[in-house]
């Protein structure tokens, strides 16, 4: 009883949404840290922001004709990473003109559809649960998706992990030794597009980027080796969410009462917390050294 | 194969012609690399020596003629050239030992993850101790100082065995010690494990010594041979299109354009370069006026 009893608040084993949100919190948070870590060393940052953000346009658009969000992320966030392939994401100089172009138009496409959605659609929270996620109201019938996805963003990295990784290095040395960089590159940019819209649909399309560049910052932080950063991320991102969960239930009992506070919050900030944590880490070692 | 005196060569490069946006970067290049030779591909910045070592890489195309490859036309996936790349400043927060960068030699076009761990550990262990990088291979690799890093990218080049290392202005923005360190190092791969070298300098002397063969590059041209035979006053004015003078300072070799030549100096595409401070008697007060090779 005691202890337990409050940090999980009652009902709190029992509630189906709470379930579906561990599963599919951590299948997404697996991705997200596996596939961050690559995003934080190649620079990548700003495009998996611009990925997150231009799966508002999918999420709308499928609020729109009555689809699941999820469906609307993937497509939107696969054919973004497909044109900032073409305008030339893998140029060093043409890399931020590209994201910058290609989120542009896709924002500006959302402006419409969520004006269409709040104006036309019989659902009015469609909005704030595109832009800042509810893990909360996931049907279980999204489930598999989520996994199939996940699983093969995953296998995509591990696949390609060390292709990859000399790639990220130095392009010139993974081309000279035959690597082919732009498709590696871009089954990247594929995989990242995945992790971005898998994790939209629990922290929402604006807070995407926190998962994906919050734990993996904070693993390589930890870490001289790629692959346990990605085991570091994959882990520091399933407590964030699962953390969060928990305490987004309890909130159901904080003030304002009968309102529960946003998973989406709590996980942010949790992230938030470890990266300044692992800072610390850093700095004290460093003096140590 | 069996084409005369280019049977048997490590490389051949004949006739090789390459234009980068209408703008002819070399021309007529003609040289052959014996198995075990230690070659210097000379020439100031803007000679075309990078463009010449992306051409043998695959990674640009030529516009006339063809390089061989052990006698063959070069695939892009082989394994007979290893490669250090020009100097690039390595990331320092990359997660990345110098072990790890030597074993991606051996393995980075694979896909998933390596099997037979113990055997590949072996290898990188082998080859870091051939260059001596045993000490800092566990440090990041962007950490490490420009010599230990050129340790690292050549083990990195090296581990897969290939028959011929390009190195691609190792010695720039090294200190003149690590630079005969890596000059010692490389001559002693070549000699050791009898892989061919070609390394790319603007510098002349520190390879003088150690070098069997010298391609010279010059306005997009080429003149190869032993340094005796290239480094000549004859050979060199043809090569620059004006005269140029060979002259031999305690032991180093200058070369300066022809006295009372304003004209020529100002028509040639060559810059002066003081990359290594040149021994005091060798930097008179002509330096600022002619074209020096310190």
């Amino acid at each position: 009883m005691s202890a337990a009893f409050f940090v999980f608040a009652p009902g709190f084993w029992d509630n189906e949404a709470v379930h579906i949100a561990l599963v599919i919190g951590a299948a997404v948070a697996i991705v997200t840290g596996v596939v961050g870590v690559f995003t934080v060393m190649r620079g990548q940052s700003f495009a998996g922001e611009a990925l997150g953000d231009i799966g508002t346009t999918g999420g709308s658009a499928a609020a729109l004709v009555g689809a699941g969000p999820l469906a609307g992320f993937v497509a939107v966030d696969v054919l973004a990473a497909a044109a900032m392939e073409l305008v030339g994401v893998q140029r060093v100089r043409g890399r931020d003109l590209a994201t910058g172009v290609v989120l542009g138009a896709a924002i500006g496409l959302a402006a419409l559809f969520l004006y269409l959605d709040t104006t036309q659609g019989a659902d009015g929270g469609s909005t704030v649960t595109i832009l800042f996620g509810s893990i909360f109201a996931i049907s279980s019938a999204t489930i598999p998706a989520v996994v199939v996805l996940a699983v093969l963003a995953v296998a995509m990295i591990v696949l390609l992990y060390r292709p990859l990784l000399l790639a990220t290095v130095s392009p010139e040395m993974a081309a000279a030794r035959g690597i082919p960089v732009r498709v590696v590159g871009a089954l990247y940019l594929l995989a990242l597009a995945l992790a971005t819209a898998l994790a939209a649909i629990t922290i929402g399309t604006i807070l995407s980027t926190a998962l994906l560049i919050g734990p993996a910052a904070t693993a390589l932080r930890l870490t001289r080796r790629p692959w346990r950063a990605m085991f570091a991320a994959a882990g520091l991102g399933l407590a964030a969410t699962w953390i969060g969960i928990v305490l987004a239930y309890d909130s159901y009992h904080w003030p304002p009462h009968e309102h529960g506070w946003p998973v989406s919050f709590f996980v942010v900030a949790l992230v938030f917390g470890l990266y300044l944590l692992s800072g610390a880490v850093e700095w004290v070692r460093e003096r140590r050294a | 194969m069996g084409e005369g005196a280019t049977s048997g060569a490590v490389l051949s490069v004949e006739g090789l012609g390459v234009r980068i946006a209408g703008r002819q970067v070399l021309g007529g290049v003609d040289f052959a690399i014996a198995p075990g030779e230690f070659t210097g591909l000379i020439g100031s910045n803007g000679a075309g020596k990078t463009t010449l070592f992306r051409a043998i890489l695959g990674l640009q195309g030529a516009s006339s003629g063809r390089i061989l490859v052990e006698g063959r036309p070069r695939t892009r996936r082989t394994d007979s050239i290893g490669y250090v790349p020009q100097k690039f400043l390595l990331d320092p927060d990359l997660p990345l030992r110098g072990r790890d960068l030597v074993g991606l030699g051996l393995d980075a076009r694979r896909l998933g993850f390596t099997l037979n761990r113990k055997r590949r550990a072996e290898r990188v262990e082998e080859m870091l101790a051939a260059v001596g990088a045993e000490s800092f291979a566990d440090t990041r690799v962007g950490k490490l100082s420009g010599g230990e890093q050129q340790r690292i990218l050549i083990a990195h080049a090296l581990i897969s065995r290939p028959r011929l290392l390009l190195a691609d202005e190792p010695l720039a923005n090294l200190d003149l010690r690590s630079a005969q360190e890596v000059v010692a190092l490389l001559a002693g791969i070549c000699r050791d494990r009898g892989v061919a070298v070609l390394i790319s300098a603007h510098e002349i002397n520190a390879l003088l010594p150690v070098m069997d063969r010298i391609v010279y590059l010059a306005g997009g041209r080429a003149a190869s041979g032993t340094s005796e035979e290239v480094i000549r006053a004859d050979v060199l004015s043809g090569l620059y299109g004006h005269h140029v003078d060979v002259i031999d300072v305690h032991g180093r070799v200058l070369i300066v354009a022809g006295a009372g030549d304003d004209a020529d100096l100002h028509g040639c595409e060559e810059t002066v370069e003081h990359e290594m401070p040149a021994e005091p008697a060798a930097e008179p007060a002509r330096a600022a006026r002619d074209e020096v090779v310190p």
